[in-house]
């Protein structure tokens, strides 16, 4: 079976130390995480939470069956075969100068359809969008120039179309 | 007991007119679970709870050390299926329950532990005897939980008893921050409880069930390997009418012990690294597999790319991420075991398997008990021999962890459910003595036998002084051989007999015995091994008989750690070198 990346859909419970219960099976059973992303759900009281994850198949079924066994993870959906919208935010701090300014500013807004937030006399806030590939290229090409800071969301995820695919089950009652 | 003579305090139903102390409700929500025993130790942000203890209907049993009170919950719930109750205070009480919940969350024990904890206004602020005790048993508990306000006390310990003992059961730990146990608030009426991410499977598939029935009927050389998931789900009586029916042999888990009968024509005794010879030969030559409640364990496996070489897996377990964990399974079965059984039986007519039968059977050959070695020195396997002849199979039988448990679970044949009490998958030195305890307190009427090592027993031995106490039927038998045996039978395999540290001094054992007011004697020689067993059997209550055996005995069959089924040593094999 080959290693592959891994993108899961995870809704939990938003109740404290839920984070800490995820974070620490990872760290137990030796997964590794390349990013994770949280935030509300569309339902109340529910946390989607964007994995990745490396793995082959039955590494990841073995990773889903145990986070299943975390008393808030509600719902769990791998959703790597999807026809998947991914997008990550990227914020980066570059060195600039009055010579290379505006080649980077050409080369973030015209290429990368990125947007420059903050200016000063020496240096230059991207702010980026997009999926993951795309913002490590961005990284790759202004790298010459000098990142002085660079902070990335993590990746979330959405299949395309109208089936939903992270869907909230009927609760049951024990 | 001094409860019988302490006024008791009803738990209605009936809502309360006054508010209450956190503590008393604490109480009143665990005698509504049922709580009748609690293994404990009191200490500072405790001692709400403990100031209200006398009035209730609670048996509480003052332990010497922490770590016994989660081990003797441990064997409470082994010994009685119920859920066995620990209590210690915040800091230090806290962290020496850690070896014994870890134990309960490896063996899949029921037990709640309840821990103080320093008051919430100084939580995070380093306080004394303040330790992040969920923090710290994150991956060893089932649940954990910390009660933030009084009113969450009832529900809290409501579903901590329900995650405890449903599903695959484990421990949990309530921490309880000493300004909730002071707060005054009211019991919440016990109500249904909203867990949307606990939804555990106790009837499995039928179709998987068919697809299993199907593999089975095929199956020309199948074999059963039972677990302790036939002990929890109660399914001993299923598990004989499926054997009987299909004949198909049975081994078990170490932690299957006691879930099949010994005694039994198709029973081939345990598996694994130290099982016995013809029943490890069995699954090298099996063509099918049924796992059921049992966890495909690396002591039962071996190296899992050569276990049951030709075999396909059925694996019936109430876990699904056991299933698939270890071995590629043809047919998983996710449910409770006796649920499954029951199906099984409903889909399948009686089966033949006479010449698989026999095979078997020509590989056996029994574990060696001569009274004494060359040397002339007792030997070990005859004590447990003896042991189990004396008592005619019938004690509940604890264990320390080494090569005394490995001799007791081949030759102590159980017949019983939860006659046999031995920490399994932590593998935790001390359980012996404090689980016996446990076992004791929650089966009164039984002979327990707490079989320990020189060792093990030099963990927990302060426990003596708790079972002379509560003048529990707790008979000590040390089987004392002067070194850490198991490590030292290792050393003598695999490291060149390089005993680093494994030689190990004993206290005069019948001086100690006395010391803590208990009937004590010493064994040397074989011919005193019954009178001893017989003594200590002439009476109820506490006994202790260290004997004295032969140094450098070996547990055999053995195969090595990560080795297969052609890398066993077999005693015969050895003879005369070793």
């Amino acid at each position: 079976m080959s290693v592959r990346s891994h993108t899961l859909v995870v809704l939990v419970e938003d109740k404290p130390g839920v984070m800490n219960r995820i974070v620490s099976l990872f760290r137990q059973r030796g997964f590794n995480i390349d990013s994770i992303a949280v935030g509300h759900s569309e339902t109340p009281g529910l946390s989607r939470i964007t994995l990745v994850a490396q793995g082959d198949d039955r590494k990841i079924e073995q990773l889903v069956k145990q986070l299943y066994k975390i008393l808030e993870v509600i719902k769990i959906t791998d959703v790597t075969d999807e026809n998947l919208i991914q997008r990550e935010l990227a914020l980066i701090k570059v060195t600039a100068t009055d010579r290379n300014r505006s080649d980077i500013m050409r080369l973030v807004t015209d290429v990368y359809q990125a947007r420059i937030v903050d200016a000063t006399p020496d240096s230059l806030i991207i702010e980026v969008t997009g999926p993951p590939d795309k913002i490590d290229s961005l990284i790759t090409m202004v790298r010459s120039y000098g990142i002085k800071e660079l902070a990335r969301s993590g990746v979330i995820a959405m299949a395309r179309g109208t089936r939903v695919v992270a869907t909230v089950p009927q609760p049951v009652v024990a | 007991m001094a409860i019988e003579t302490r006024e008791r305090q009803q738990v209605s139903e009936e809502p309360q007119r006054e508010p209450q102390l956190g503590a008393h409700l604490v109480l009143q929500a665990l005698v509504r679970e049922g709580v009748e025993v609690i293994f404990g130790y009191p200490g500072g942000a405790i001692l709400p709870v403990y100031d209200a203890l006398p009035h209730y209907p609670i048996h509480h049993v003052l332990v010497r050390h922490e770590q016994s009170a989660a081990f003797a919950a441990d064997g409470y719930a082994r010994a009685t299926g119920k859920v066995g109750v620990c209590m210690a205070t915040s800091g230090p009480g806290a962290t020496n329950l850690v070896t014994g919940i870890a134990n309960a969350m490896m063996d899949s024990i029921p037990i709640v532990a309840i821990t103080g904890q320093v008051p919430q206004s100084v939580i995070g602020m380093d306080a004394f005897q303040e330790t992040d005790i969920t923090g710290i048993t994150l991956p060893i508990t089932k649940y954990n939980m910390v009660i933030r306000s009084v009113e969450e006390i009832g529900p809290a310990i409501q579903k901590a008893f329900y995650l405890a003992r449903s599903g695959r059961p484990g421990p949990v730990l309530i921490d309880i921050p000493k300004d909730v146990q002071l707060a005054k608030g009211y019991l919440a009426p016990r109500q249904e409880l909203h867990l949307p991410g606990y939804r555990p499977t106790i009837v499995p598939h039928r179709r998987q069930i068919r697809r299993a029935a199907e593999l089975i009927r095929q199956a020309k050389r199948p074999l059963i390997l039972a677990g302790h998931g036939i002990l929890i789900s109660g399914a001993t009586e299923e598990l004989v009418r499926f054997a009987e029916r299909t004949q198909i042999p049975v081994g078990l888990t170490l932690l299957g012990i006691s879930g099949f009968p010994a005694s039994h024509p198709l029973c081939l005794g345990m598996v694994g690294m130290h099982g016995h010879a013809h029943a490890n030969r069995a699954i090298h030559e099996a063509d099918l597999i049924i796992g059921i409640g049992m966890r495909f364990d690396d002591r039962v496996t071996g190296r899992p790319s050569e276990f049951a070489p030709n075999a396909k897996i059925i694996h019936i377990d109430i876990d699904p991420a056991e299933i698939g964990k270890v071995l590629k399974t043809e047919v998983p079965v996710v449910g409770d075991a006796r649920e499954a059984l029951r199906l099984l039986l409903e889909e399948l007519e009686p089966l033949e398997h006479d010449d698989w039968l026999s095979l078997i059977r020509s590989w056996y050959r029994p574990i060696r008990t001569e009274p004494s070695g060359p040397n002339g020195i007792l030997q070990p396997q005859y004590v447990i021999a003896r042991l189990h002849a004396l008592t005619e199979g019938k004690a509940i039988v604890t264990t320390d962890v080494g090569q005394h448990q490995m001799w007791t679970a081949q030759l102590y044949k159980c017949d019983i459910p939860k006659q046999w009490i031995s920490s399994g998958g932590l593998g935790a030195m001390g359980f012996g003595v404090p689980s016996a305890m446990g076992a004791a307190i929650g089966r009164p009427e039984a002979e327990v036998w707490a079989v320990v090592g020189d060792g093990g027993v030099q963990m927990t031995l302060n426990e003596f002084a708790t079972i002379v106490d509560e003048q529990l039927n707790v008979k000590v038998a040390i089987i004392n051989n002067g070194y850490l045996g198991m490590v030292r039978q290792w050393q003598q395999l695999f490291h060149n007999r390089n005993y680093s540290e494994t030689p190990i001094s004993s206290p005069d054992y019948v001086l100690l015995g006395q010391a803590y007011r208990m009937a004590a004697r010493r064994v040397t020689r074989p011919g005193e091994v019954d009178e001893a067993i017989l003594w200590a059997r002439s009476f109820r209550g506490p006994a202790l008989i260290e004997f004295v055996v032969n140094q450098e005995e070996n547990v055999f069959p053995m195969i090595p750690s990560g080795g297969t089924f052609r890398d066993m040593i077999d005693e015969y094999q050895v003879e005369g070198e070793w």
